[in-house]
């Protein structure tokens, strides 16, 4: 008896606590509502079986606890009821995944329009590229990472000499603008996350991935490193900001790209063994953290 | 029905072969330590399992004390962290769960439930618990080497799991990679024996369509085993070879810490496959036992026959297959061709249908019956609840692009600590105080039997129900702590679920106590106290000899559910009891 009134409890203490806890998801800033939605609509129908078997077991248990002169039934099929509750499983998974299908669909298909923005992950940090002035994110290579080049672009790419590289800092974003995330990793696997997007994908040496969103609302984000990636895993963070259009040709103009700090880098290592040591760069100021 | 059922009797042939003696030991020695016997063996395997899972439950608190109260214990450090939940998770899924039902009860309950004197291949099966046992050593080594265990995630993942910057990369990992090795060895040669003597040892009577669910479970996951266990061990040696001999299987060029490291063009998706094909069967490794065994505790302490018997047993068989195509839902954002994503979500969601099937058939076996509120009975109800809510939240993760935002968060935690980890621990449990008073011949304690039962089951849902929001907010697991961050309000629910955990990890002394206790203390159990069915309690001696059935094997005339049969004397036959004479 005690055992029912426990599993009363259970369901009752788990539907107030999802409806009534302050512990949900963070408030969308990306255009994959549909995700949230396919959410909820799991959690209906899960949550209504959940609470069907649950009670039910515990209405079983009370009426029919031990009783000395009571026997139990003896039937050990019921086609009818077996193929009943089959069917009906069968539908409400199709009704579960059939949306979510179609969503997935959406997801991994990236509109025309997109920008592309290239994040790198390494331990643990975070650097990113915007393609620079041309649209085109420069070719970029593993083995050509070094310290001047800490992305690994390849130099002799006309379309990496306009690239901008973000590094040591924050990742400004346009609202409204689809983005087209391309994610390299220089050693382990990392993964892309800022949950306000909900969207999230494994960045993999040796291959890029993508990810694709609409940055619906402007303010900062978190950016979380999701997959591990040792012991720095947990303080591998970073900032989205999601700009309005004045304030992120503010910061873009503010950037730096690749073939000038190339030359400057060039131009410094000149300086270092020329007679003018010591003298700062009027640029040196631009150079990212 | 009644071809599964009562009533049809068919005859049984007359034996083919006679029955052969076994090999009986001469010594203490081989008596009791390097026994050929199954019930031996199966008791070896459990209390080693149980024994290592100890280990893993001491880590537990620690994680969860990091995790609630950052910083109070100070030689935890991020290494440490790291090192704690690796081992944690790679001791209970391989070394306690799938040692303890395949190994312990699979050991135990085969050989006994279908009228067998023992496993096919004695001298191997105790060849298997050896070389597990020097598998957990070798883990446990791990422990003292230098650097530490390994930290790497009990997924090993590579790159990191073998490069610097991952806790335990000088020896942990090596010795990490050799222990599951030797386990893959050690269990091949157990489940082939299993498989054999399931296929080969039954008695005159024992058709397939009659063994106990429990058995059917436990074969169905052996056979699984036998085919996943192998990527996980091709897994295991190209990853020592990138290791030790600077292969590049999964490893891509690095540029590590500003040096360039020697590797080029391998794959780390690979590993990922592998680990996978291997890691998703494991996850029904552990449950189709579950599933089995939990099947014949409600059915004897409901005294009411198995409902749909026959749907159960495919239903084990449907999920055994099925979960070999459905791996690299693991892996929807792994950055592996995202058209996946369609076949692997939809052949997720399929898989549901043969699991709801049996959760149905155990409450509709409740329904109607006549129930014991027996301690087994209770943790079988308890799984049942655990599993729905662990199996729902599985309909998130399944469900591709539903996974997107819940990966690699404490939404996935809490989701496979519920379904593998709570659920199955319910019927270990369970299974225990069933058949405890059978290998001991004792009864254990009721009252302290109920303690245990009430703060585990109350306390492990309070445990992980809660911390599926936390993930729901987006705090990603294997974080060592949170710091400074939006996400910060899910400590408070932190503290919660950090009390609950300590609790619920003292209340297990309350079990060993009893174990203990009732062994010298506990009332004589008897032969059959529970009434049951099935062969195991139907043993001249108690606890079974040597050989299990004196002079006769047991010969078989019904199926393993015939409880409150209308017009039977008692509400129990035992499957070994003759029908009455024609006419009668």
């Amino acid at each position: 008896m005690a055992i029912a009134l426990a599993l009363v409890l259970v369901v009752v203490g788990s539907v107030l606590f999802h409806l009534w806890s302050p512990w949900w998801m963070t408030p969308i800033a990306s255009n994959w509502r549909y995700i949230d939605d396919t959410i909820l609509i799991t959690f209906w129908i899960t949550g209504v079986v959940f609470v069907a078997v649950i009670l039910f077991m515990a209405y079983c248990l009370v009426r029919y606890r031990y009783r000395p002169d009571r026997q139990a039934a003896y039937e050990p099929e019921n086609k009818k009821l077996e193929w009943g509750l089959t069917i009906a499983t069968a539908v409400g998974v199709a009704a579960m995944l059939t949306p979510g299908l179609f969503v997935w669909n959406h997801f991994i298909t990236v509109p025309d329009d997109a920008v592309e923005v290239e994040a790198v992950g390494q331990q643990w940090a975070w650097s990113f590229r915007l393609p620079g002035k041309d649209g085109k994110l420069g070719m970029a290579t593993t083995n050509n990472v070094s310290d001047q080049n800490p992305l690994g672009l390849v130099s002799v790419d006309p379309n990496a000499k306009d690239d901008i590289i973000i590094q040591g800092a924050d990742l400004h974003l346009l609202e409204g603008k689809p983005i087209k995330l391309l994610m390299r990793s220089i050693d382990v696997i990392h993964d892309f996350y800022v949950p306000e997007f909900r969207a999230k994908m494994d960045i993999v040496p040796g291959i890029v991935t993508h990810v694709w969103f609409i940055p619906t609302r402007t303010g900062t984000f978190e950016l979380l490193c999701a997959e591990m990636c040792g012991m720095g895993h947990y303080s591998m963070r970073g900032q989205v900001v999601v700009d309005n259009a004045k304030d992120y040709q503010t910061w873009l103009d503010q950037q730096t790209t690749f073939g000038s700090t190339m030359a400057q880098a060039e131009h410094l290592k000149t300086a270092a063994v020329g007679p003018s040591q010591g003298e700062e760069h009027p640029d040196a100021a631009r150079v990212p953290r | 029905m009644a071809d599964v059922a009562h009533g049809a009797y068919e005859g049984v042939r007359p034996a083919e072969v006679p029955d052969v003696e076994l090999y009986h030991p001469k010594s203490w020695w081989t008596t009791y330590v390097f026994s050929q016997d199954a019930k031996v063996i199966a008791i070896q395997y459990a209390l080693t399992a149980m024994s290592i899972g100890l280990v893993a439950l001491v880590l537990s608190w620690l994680i969860r004390i990091q995790l609630a109260f950052p910083g109070v214990l100070p030689f935890i450090d991020a290494h440490a962290y790291y090192q704690i939940i690796t081992m944690h998770g790679m001791i209970m899924v391989i070394y306690l769960l799938t040692a303890l039902f395949l190994g312990g009860f699979g050991n135990y309950l085969i050989p006994l439930m279908l009228g067998a004197r023992d496993m096919v291949f004695p001298y191997v099966n105790m060849l298997s618990y050896w070389i597990y046992l020097l598998a957990v050593l070798v883990l446990v080594a791990s422990f003292f080497a230098p650097g530490g265990p390994t930290g790497a995630g009990w997924t090993l993942y590579p790159p990191q799991a073998i490069l610097e910057g991952t806790p335990g990369q000088e020896w942990g990992i090596i010795l990490m990679l050799s222990s599951l090795a030797l386990f893959i060895i050690g269990f091949t040669m157990g489940g082939l024996n299993y498989v054999v003597t399931v296929l080969q040892g039954r008695t005159r009577g024992m058709t397939l369509m009659r063994m106990p669910l429990s058995v059917w479970g436990i074969f169905t996951a052996t056979v699984m085993a036998l085919l996943a266990f192998p990527a996980l061990f091709v897994g295991v040696v190209m990853m020592m070879f990138d290791k030790l001999l600077g292969t590049s299987f999964f490893m891509p060029s690095i540029a590590q810490m500003g040096q360039h490291l020697s590797y080029g063009g391998g794959s780390p998706i690979l590993f990922q496959h592998l680990f996978w094909f291997f890691g998703h069967p494991e996850v029904y490794i552990v449950a189709l036992p579950a599933f089995g065994i939990v099947s014949d505790l409600i059915s004897t302490h409901a005294r009411r026959n198995i409902f749909g018997y026959r749907m159960m047993v495919w239903a084990i068989v449907a999920i055994g297959a099925l979960s070999f195509v459905v791996w690299a839902h693991h892996m929807y954002v792994s950055g592996m061709n995202p058209y996946f994503g369609f076949f692997f979500a939809t052949s997720t969601l399929i898989i549901a249908i043969p699991t709801a099937i049996k959760v149905y058939n155990w409450v509709l076996t409740l329904w109607r019956g006549n129930i014991h509120f027996t301690v087994p009975l209770l943790f079988a109800v308890a799984f049942i609840v655990t599993f729905v809510n662990g199996g729902i939240t599985g309909l998130f993760l399944g469900n591709v692009v539903v996974d997107v935002p819940l990966s690699d968060t404490m939404f996935v935690v809490a989701h496979f600590h519920m379904v593998m980890g709570v659920a199955p621990i319910m019927v270990v449990f369970g299974a225990i105080y069933h058949w405890y008073p059978k290998i001991t011949g004792r009864m254990y304690n009721e009252t302290l039997a109920q303690i245990h039962f009430w703060i585990t089951f109350l306390g492990a849902y309070a445990i992980f129900f809660p911390m599926h929001y936390v993930g729901l907010m987006g705090v990603p697991r294997r974080y060592y702590e949170l710091g400074e961050s939006h996400l910060s309000s899910s400590v408070t629910l932190n503290h919660y679920i950090t009390i609950a955990a300590l609790i619920v990890g003292a209340a297990q002394m309350v079990f060993i106590f009893n174990m203990v206790w009732s062994l010298f203390k506990g009332k004589e159990a008897g032969g059959n106290p529970w009434r049951a069915t099935t062969l195991e309690w139907q043993t001249p001696h108690t606890p079974p000899r040597h050989g299990n059935w004196g002079k006769e094997l047991p010969v078989v005339y019904r199926w393993a559910y015939d409880y409150s049969v209308p017009g039977a004397a008692e509400d129990f036959i035992p499957q070994n009891q003759p029908p009455a004479p024609q006419g009668a």
